[in-house]
């Protein structure tokens, strides 16, 4: 399952405040503030909460050297932000980078390809500054092989890469990585797109080095290619600090039972298929017998995903593990209620768990009834179209938010849901950070009133005070928008699609939330006046995206003259003409670097 | 704005004519228009998305595992799935339909077996079509059981992955496909002692 550090999905952000207001180093300090500044250095070394460093970084120029000089981990939340230059220039000993490139929509086919976030400007910048570089952490970047190339021979220390949602790259760029990172501990590839051609495909699994590595996590569900087993059973039997392995779906059941015997000491496991689709197995029962003596074996596994082709004769195996279990992604295993029932009913430590709606309101009914420790809930449609049948509604909502009242992030997707229901939820479970509801039907009301959803997303917001995120779907009007502006003061991350009324909902929310930091909007009409409502709030902001709206030209010049640091990117489909007034697509985020120069001609900066 | 008539006018064509399968009278639920008028090519999106929305593949007895296939214009990007996880699932059924999956069937009394690929087909309903067209020309009636139907003296069974000889119709399409082995059509005092059992 994928794990969010909590930084990449909120934003402490003053980051951008403090590298705008003060300007590099300037000439070299007298001697008793270079003594002050080295008793600073040794007690900002501990400061580790990236929003207290930017405070610290603000008090004064020496503070900001010496925050400077002792900030380990880099978090760029936007790669367009500042350049790299700029970013390396001002923290000169950085072990860890994050970077994030384009925005979330662009997980939805919004965004055309070639729009931009590259990887090469920045790991260029990086191998001639920060030669002891550890850690590399991409999230929806553009990564081409020769990017991991030059990452593998730059950083002879080179430790951990992450790459979530990142494309471009192919197992050519992971054979290189493999290689020349001798001391690699982390190698998590997440919901990546490979550009694999089947010809070319590279044996990326057998370049590791050959003696005993130091590998601690290999993480590689997303490669679609298959890897070589036995290069893959070697690495693992030399691999001793091995506690994560998550594989594809090219590896089969009876394959996995003998990598959990090498290595009974994982933690994190993905199973790949667990089924029948992939290789052939032999049938008969002793295959699950050798299964579930192998699950039995792995006393420290807390984390299992994959299940990909589940055949239920195989659910069984997990049995003696469900107990220890804190986190369960079944979200491609296409089981009913009842299958999961068996399982589910074990699991009685779970905290994160991730489903298809296949299990529909009786399965969710028995996560209620099992899992009272429950803080992330995910259920995800196994046929993501606006008509497909209903599976789960206000019914398993209701009874999660009965049965698990330390509920802190949902997701939900559904064809039908109730105002009460969500009221319910409000309720129930207080301390509720992220709530994402997805009504699949556009403009879809309360299916039992028939009423607008307002109510039950303005319970959301009153109710729960410590909500940050906020995902709204359904029939919505104004009102809900008047709600959130009021009550959701914490909010930082709002996502909106086919609701309100008019420009009056967006401006509530703009001159409401005053935390607000991602905002993204889809298909509602709301037109420039509403986007010019927001002036004050937007250097404040990581972002805003509009697309569908009502927003023209002219509207969206007056922002950027009206904001000079704020990039204003009006995006256009590759194969719409230029439609004069009408801005299809906006996206627009405060920037120190300016208007980048990478911009592709479908993109218009303002 | 002469285009924009032609593409307003196309739209009220569009509704007379399009094809609907809900129960008459039963309507979508009406979508809020915008004030201002939307770009042309918006429009015809828009025209679309009714068409393609009323007019669902008949994936009913798979358990709708079916996604979407990219010809058919739904709204871009919604529901917001990640094309990760909308590929996986569309990925597999695609290695699925290229695999195929040939099963033989035997008919008693027939002199020869044939063989089917399970893949082509969506559902019980298709296969039982398609099971009569193969035997017909043996005239030996026409089949049944299939959910409990009475009738004819016939019952369509298949092997099992453990070997047992069960009745088809009972489990979901994708569990049935994904392990039967062979299939038999049963004649006589065979099939009614299989049809009547519960």
């Amino acid at each position: 399952m994928r794990e969010e550090r909590s930084d990449m999905s909120e934003d402490e952000d003053g980051g951008g405040g403090s590298a705008k207001s003060r300007g590099g180093g300037g000439a070299p300090p007298p001697f008793s503030d270079q003594v002050l500044e080295n008793v600073l250095e040794n007690v900002l070394q501990f400061l580790s909460s990236r929003g207290d460093r930017n405070a610290a970084s603000l008090v004064c120029r020496s503070w900001y050297r010496a925050e400077a000089q002792t900030r380990r981990e880099l978090f760029i939340g936007n790669c367009y932000a500042v350049s790299p230059r700029r970013a390396t220039e001002r923290f000169r000993r950085v072990r860890a980078v994050v970077l994030k490139g384009k925005p979330r929509f662009a997980d939805f086919g919004l965004i055309p390809n070639n729009w931009g976030a590259h990887f090469h400007p920045w790991v260029c910048a990086m191998a001639a500054a920060y030669p002891w570089l550890e850690k590399i952490c991409l999230k929806r970047m553009s990564v081409a092989d020769g990017d991991l190339s030059l990452l593998a021979y730059s950083f002879p220390n080179f430790k951990e890469l992450s790459l979530i949602c990142c494309e471009g790259f192919s197992t050519a760029g992971l054979a290189v990585i493999a290689e020349k990172c001798r001391h690699l501990r982390v190698l998590d590839l997440i919901e990546d797109y490979l550009e694999d051609d089947e010809d070319e495909m590279s044996d990326w699994m057998s370049r590791f080095p050959e003696t005993t590595t130091s590998l601690e996590s290999l993480v590689f569900d997303c490669v679609g290619s298959a890897v070589n087993f036995e290069a893959l059973e070697a690495l693992v039997t030399r691999s001793p600090a091995l506690r994560r392995l998550r594989v594809n779906h090219h590896v089969s059941v009876e394959q996995l039972r003998r990598l959990m015997a090498l290595a009974p000491q994982l933690t994190h496991l993905g199973t790949g298929s667990f089924g029948s689709a992939a290789a052939a197995i032999p049938q008969g029962g002793n295959n699950v017998v050798d299964l579930v003596n192998t699950f039995a074996a792995s006393k420290s596994l807390v984390c299992l995903s994959g299940f990909r082709d589940v055949a239920p004769q195989y659910l069984p195996a997990i049995y003696p593990v469900c107990a220890n279990l804190t986190s369960l992604n079944f979200s491609f295993a296409d089981i009913s209620a009842e299958e999961l029932n068996p399982v589910i009913r074990h699991c009685h430590n779970l905290q994160n768990f991730w489903v298809l709606d296949t299990v529909r309101d009786e399965g969710l009914q028995a996560v209620a009834a099992t899992c009272k420790d429950l803080r992330e809930l995910r259920v995800f449609p196994v046929d993501p179209t606006e008509d497909s049948e209903v599976s789960v509604s206000d019914v398993g909502l209701v009874a999660i938010s009965e049965g698990c009242r330390k509920l802190r992030s949902i997701l939900y997707f559904c064809q039908q849901m109730t105002n009460a229901a969500v009221v319910t939820m409000s309720k129930n479970c207080q301390d509720l950070v992220v709530f994402r509801l997805c009504i699949m039907g556009r403009h879809r009301p309360d299916h039992v009133t028939e009423e607008p959803m307002d109510e039950g997303f303005g319970a959301i917001v009153m109710n729960c005070k410590k909500l940050r995120r906020l995902s709204v779907s359904g029939l919505l009007t104004d009102k809900a928008f008047a709600y959130i502006g009021k009550y959701g003061k914490l909010v930082r991350t709002l996502s909106v699609a086919f609701a309100g009324n008019s420009d009056l909902a967006l401006r509530y929310v703009l001159e409401g939330c005053t935390k607000l930091q991602k905002l993204e909007i889809r298909d509602s009409p709301f037109g420039d006046s509403a986007l010019l409502a927001g002036l004050h709030h937007y250097y404040n902001m990581r972002f805003l995206w509009m697309s569908s709206c009502k927003l023209s030209v002219r509207g969206c010049n007056e922002v950027a003259q009206r904001l000079p640091h704020l990039v204003v990117e009006v995006i256009r489909d590759r194969d719409e003409d230029d439609d004069g007034e009408f801005v299809e697509k906006l996206y627009m985020y405060r920037s120190l670097a300016g208007p980048r120069t990478d911009a592709p001609p479908f993109v218009k900066i303002l | 704005m002469e285009g924009e008539a032609t593409y307003v006018s196309d739209l009220d064509n569009l509704k007379a004519t399009e094809l609907r399968l809900g129960l008459p009278g039963t309507d979508a639920p009406e979508k809020p228009t915008p004030a201002s008028p939307r770009g042309s090519k918006r429009a015809l999106l828009a025209a679309d998305e009714e068409c393609q929305s009323k007019s669902k593949s008949l994936g009913a007895d798979s358990s709708g595992q079916e996604a979407a296939p990219v010809a058919k214009a739904q709204v871009v990007g919604w529901p917001p799935i990640r094309s990760y996880r909308k590929n996986s699932f569309q990925a597999r059924k695609a290695e699925e339909e290229a695999a195929g999956l040939f099963v033989k069937v035997s008919m008693d009394g027939a002199p020869y077996l044939r063989k089917i690929d399970l893949k082509v087909y969506e559902g019980y309903k298709e296969l039982r079509k398609a099971l009569e067209n193969l035997f017909k020309c043996f005239s030996l009636g026409e089949l049944s059981g299939m959910e409990g139907c009475n009738g004819s003296e016939y019952a369509i069974t298949y092997e099992d992955k453990d070997g047992d000889w069960m009745l088809v119709g009972d489990v979901p399409w994708e569990m049935f496909i994904s392990s039967c082995k062979r299939l038999r059509i049963m004649s006589g005092s065979e099939a009614r002692g299989m049809r009547s059992s519960p």
